[in-house]
């Protein structure tokens, strides 16, 4: 599946750029996150488990940074292993830019996966993976911009992005991370 | 007294009432004491090189005995795979035959391929431990299309065949083919893909090997449609162990449709690793296993030319076709696209020469092998699609053109290898117009227009070849075995039979069909015959259930066996009776002395051959239990016609059937009813090929797409009309029941008839199946906008 989107985060670029490298912020946001280490500047080990309806499995994986432009834009891919459940793979383009009420996110996300959980096929996979992004979103602005969020309540949600999902806050190439295990879970038995 | 005979009767089955109150016993069922449970990881790439495989977490989990890989089996000198079936080809050079291993040795090639087995205590602990199990994989670039993984630079899958190509095979005079195509009066060509389907028997494959210290010997139970082979197979060609020693047991098996003929690695597995661990082993596949893992079927891409002269008379028929055979060779896959296929070319028409080339092209797919029909759909559907198109294109009528051209002399040898003993096409076509009111078709069509839909008719008059086979024929053409069947009748003292049959039941009935055959001959209540099929320990050798097979070779084997009985019989009936052997003749269950009024009953006969008190002992031994191979002089040849109404939704593509007749010559019949249910299933599976079934892979990654049931379309009651469902009856010539076969016809001539329905109607020449709404709805916005 492809997704792309385009949101708005009322904090300054180089803190959204910050939050995007930090694993702490990460392993906070991404639902199931057990761990997330730093390997390099441009490599995050990556372990959780996700949960989708009865299906659990527990998934390993790495993600990679390239072209970096800091605090501009970068490239992520990832790939993972549920296990017997399959794979997931996937890439992504992130750019910041700044905008009169923050930061600009536009993302290019593609991801693939195979084995069981390519069998099960794509039909519940697009729902689950738009929720899993959503959490992902909310969890990501309270980490990063709490004091905005209490000030602004529902109007942080106001400067609706003209991308897929309708939320304020962003990802990064994580959303390819989310949406990954939303298939890699969904799949899985 | 009255006959016994109930030969032609429907009699109830009698398995059902064990099926219907759930006393049925099927593999998963079987429940050894202290049984471990084995779950195999699979290959999720379609290719991968394996650089590595770790297992030291999982042999570490709860409950785990064992975790085993490719370096163990190849270590345990396990060999892999064999195919059944040596094709040659134009070269006359052998098939490329790739090792097929059991479980995968330094690479995958299909997603679901077996890479490593987990084995604990229970099934929830195995399947937790072969999530620790990590494969490092180097994706390769994967081909899932035949036509593509021949090109120039296509992924290889295997080093022996770098073209990816396991034969290119041929039959039939291609000079003269090609000089008859220059000058015939019309030419017919169509190019089509006979859709991959996947076969979803009820019950999923299941084995459990348990190994025996104390006897030194291996019992291994699993869904099988031939136990007598798997274990051949397995002892002698893969595992090296002693047969004598290895006891298969294929008991209740809900289904199989072919993909419970091959010998398979997970059976291999359990049954080595019982005696690694000591322990029972057992596997049962869930459904989503079965999608990759059982054999596939079909998967052709074709193109068929028809020469006919100007009356529509045949004069030539050339057909090249493409088979993807999958990743590997599966037990009999290679002689399916070729044996199965191409011999079957001529229909039941007259057509004087055929050329037929088939190239079979190894994929990054699951293996395709046999399934209901066999290569006989896939030469029933070019004959008929080109047939009703050439018809159309020259303005004849369709039923007319098949009438000019029927084979109406026998025996008839076809220009592709097969003589056909017997077979009546007019009296079925006959049958199945009038069965269907073709007479009134064009007002029906009128009505379809006024409601504003599309109407069409399509016939397919098919011809299979079953009964397989003369074992020296087939030997002559590649097969690795024999193809006879075997059977044994044991009379008991009291006069009771059981009958062991080599042939297999996994819902064909024959525990009813076998023992009113056995009854009727020996002239006894059916109630007194029990038939026993499915164990290597109590049935001397088998050959299995497939290829419509069971009756016209297992059915005569028993047939040998009760005639040898009464042939003893009449021997002890004599010496009773104080008459000479030849005097005695035997009749609805006695034995009489010609023309006197002596008589003595088969129970008493029988009870004299088990209490020989009075007993010509100098010339006969005591007992009564005999046995018989049978090995068929010929292949039978089931034929018949079907005509199918369809109307068609213009503004959405769908298809409603309207009526479908299918009248099938089975020669006799020993059971009507069961008959009607094997064409109504037939029918079935042959209608969710024609309008919803179709495998399909991701082109680029090999990822298989339709591995569920959500996204793979199986007919279920509401998606088939009431069969219009009729025989007509020429006996086959060369077997005591004059029998034909019944199990796989419906499969067989059902697509043609629908797609010939379909493309009349919406009046287009061609069209793919599934001719699902959307494909049929596409065909009709296309023939607009052109």
């Amino acid at each position: 599946m492809e997704m792309t989107g385009e949101h708005l985060i009322p904090v300054p670029q180089q803190k959204v750029w910050d939050a995007l490298n930090d694993p702490e912020v990460l392993k906070a946001c991404i639902p199931g996150c057990e761990t997330i280490e730093k390997v390099s500047d441009t490599e995050f080990k990556v372990a959780l488990t996700a949960a989708v309806g009865p299906v659990k499995a527990k998934f390993n994986g790495k993600l990679l940074l390239a072209d970096l432009n800091p605090p501009n834009s970068y490239a992520i891919s990832f790939e993972g292993s549920g296990g017997a459940a399959g794979f997931g793979k996937g890439g992504a383009t992130v750019v910041l830019a700044p905008d009169d009420t923050g930061t600009k996110l536009v993302y290019s996300a593609k991801a693939t996966v195979g084995g069981k959980l390519a069998q099960v096929g794509s039909r519940l996979i697009d729902g689950v993976a738009a929720k899993m992004a959503s959490d992902f979103f909310s969890r990501f602005n309270q980490q990063i911009a709490p004091a905005v969020v209490a000030a602004e309540g529902e109007a942080a949600k106001a400067p609706a992005p003209t991308g897929g999902i309708n939320r304020t806050w962003i990802i990064a190439g994580v959303i390819i991370v989310i949406l990954i295990l939303a298939y890699v879970a969904l799949r899985s038995t | 007294m009255a006959s016994m005979n109930i030969i032609g009767t429907s009699v109830k089955r009698t398995e059902d009432y064990r099926f219907l109150t759930g006393g049925g016993q099927y593999t998963d069922d079987v429940a050894p004491h202290h049984a471990t449970y084995a779950v195999f990881v699979r290959s999720p790439h379609a290719h991968a090189k394996i650089k590595g495989i770790k297992t030291d977490k999982a042999a570490k989990a709860r409950g785990v005995h064992a975790v085993y890989t490719g370096d163990d089996i190849a270590k345990a000198g396990i060999n892999g795979l064999p195919c059944g079936w040596l094709i040659t080809d134009v070269n006359g050079q052998p098939m490329k035959e790739p090792p097929y291993p059991v479980l995968a040795q330094g690479k995958v090639r299909h997603v679901g391929e077996r890479v490593a087995v987990v084995i604990a205590d229970t099934l929830h602990e195995a399947r937790d431990a072969a999530e620790l199990v990590e494969v490092d994989y180097e994706v390769l670039p994967a081909v899932v299309n035949g036509a593509e993984a021949r090109k120039k630079g296509a992924p290889v899958l295997h080093e022996i065949a770098p073209d990816n190509t396991c034969y290119v095979w041929a039959i039939g005079d291609k000079a003269k083919v090609d000089d008859v195509f220059k000058s015939a009066a019309h030419t017919t060509k169509l190019e089509f893909v006979n859709n991959r389907l996947i076969p979803n028997a009820i019950e999923p494959r299941a084995a459990i090997g348990n190994y025996s210290r104390a006897e030194d010997a291996y019992t291994l139970h699993v869904a099988s449609q031939n136990p007598h082979v798997e274990r051949l197979l397995m002892t002698a060609f893969v595992m090296g162990l002693p047969e004598h020693k290895v006891h298969v047991i294929a008991p209740d098996v809900g289904g199989g449709f072919g993909s419970k003929i091959y010998l398979y690695g997970e059976d291999v597995v359990v049954t080595w690793a019982s005696k690694q661990i000591n322990r029972p082993v057992k596997w049962t596949a869930d459904r989503v296993e079965s999608f990759s893992s059982d054999a596939h079927g079909r998967d052709h891409v074709t193109t068929a030319e028809l020469a006919l002269d100007k009356d529509g008379k045949f004069l030539a028929m050339r057909v090249h076709t493409t088979a993807n055979v999958g990743a590997y060779l599966s037990t009999f896959a290679s002689c399916v696209p070729t044996i199965l296929y191409a011999t079957l070319l001529a229909g039941q028409y007259t057509t004087p020469v055929i050329y037929c080339e088939v190239t079979a092209v190894f994929t990054n797919t699951t293996p395709v092998d046999a399934y209901r029909g066999a290569g006989r759909p896939e030469a029933t559907y070019v004959v008929e699609r080109l047939v009703e198109t050439a018809a159309r294109e020259m303005k004849i009528d369709p039923a007319e053109i098949r009438r000019r051209n029927f084979i109406k002399e026998f025996p008839y040898q076809t220009p592709v290898a097969l003589l056909y003993d017997t077979g009546n096409y007019n009296a079925t076509l006959d049958a199945a117009t009038k069965l269907g009111d073709v007479a009134g078709y064009a007002k029906r069509k009128e009505q379809s227009k006024a409601r504003g839909k599309l109407r069409g008719i399509g016939y397919s008059c098919y011809i299979e070849a079953c009964g397989i086979a003369p074992s020296s024929v087939a030997g002559s053409l590649g097969a690795r075995a024999g193809l006879y069947e075997a059977g044994e009748v044991r009379v008991h003292p009291t006069g009771k039979v059981t009958v062991f049959t080599g042939s297999h039941s996994h819902g064909q009935g024959h525990e009813t069909t076998f023992a009113q055959v056995v009854a009727s001959r020996l002239g006894i209540p059916m109630d007194d015959v029990h038939i026993v099929h499915g164990d290597t320990s109590k049935i001397l050798f088998g050959m299995g259930t497939y290829g419509s097979r069971s009756i016209a070779v297992g059915g005569t084997a028993i047939v040998k066996a009760v005639d040898k009985v009464i042939a003893k019989g009449k021997k002890i009936a004599a010496h009773l009776m104080e008459a000479a052997e030849n005097d005695v003749e035997f009749s609805d269950g006695i034995f009489r002395v010609t023309g006197t009024d002596k008589q003595v009953p088969f129970g008493q006969v029988a009870l004299t051959a088990y209490v020989p008190h009075n007993y010509p002992h100098d010339k006969l031994e005591p007992g009564l239990n005999e046995n018989a191979f049978y090995d068929p002089s010929n292949f039978t040849f089931p034929a018949g016609s079907y005509v199918c109404e369809v109307e068609v939704d213009p503004d959405t593509g769908k298809t409603s059937i309207e009526s479908f007749v299918a009248v099938d010559d089975f020669g006799k019949i020993i059971n009507p009813m069961i008959v009607e249910g094997q064409v109504q299933g037939g029918l079935t599976q042959g209608i969710g090929q024609a309008l919803m079934e179709g495998c399909r892979y991701d082109s680029a990654s090999g990822q298989l797409l339709t591995g569920t049931l959500t996204d793979y379309c199986l007919p279920r009651a509401e998606d088939v009309p009431h069969f219009k469902i009729d025989t007509r009856e020429t006996p086959c010539t060369h077997n005591p029941l004059g029998v034909k076969g019944c199990g796989e016809a419906g499969a067989i001539g059902a697509p043609a008839a629908l797609m010939n329905a379909i493309t009349d109607a919406i009046g287009v020449r061609d069209l793919a199946m599934p001719a699902t709404a959307e494909t049929v709805w596409r065909a009709i916005a296309m023939k607009k906008a052109a």
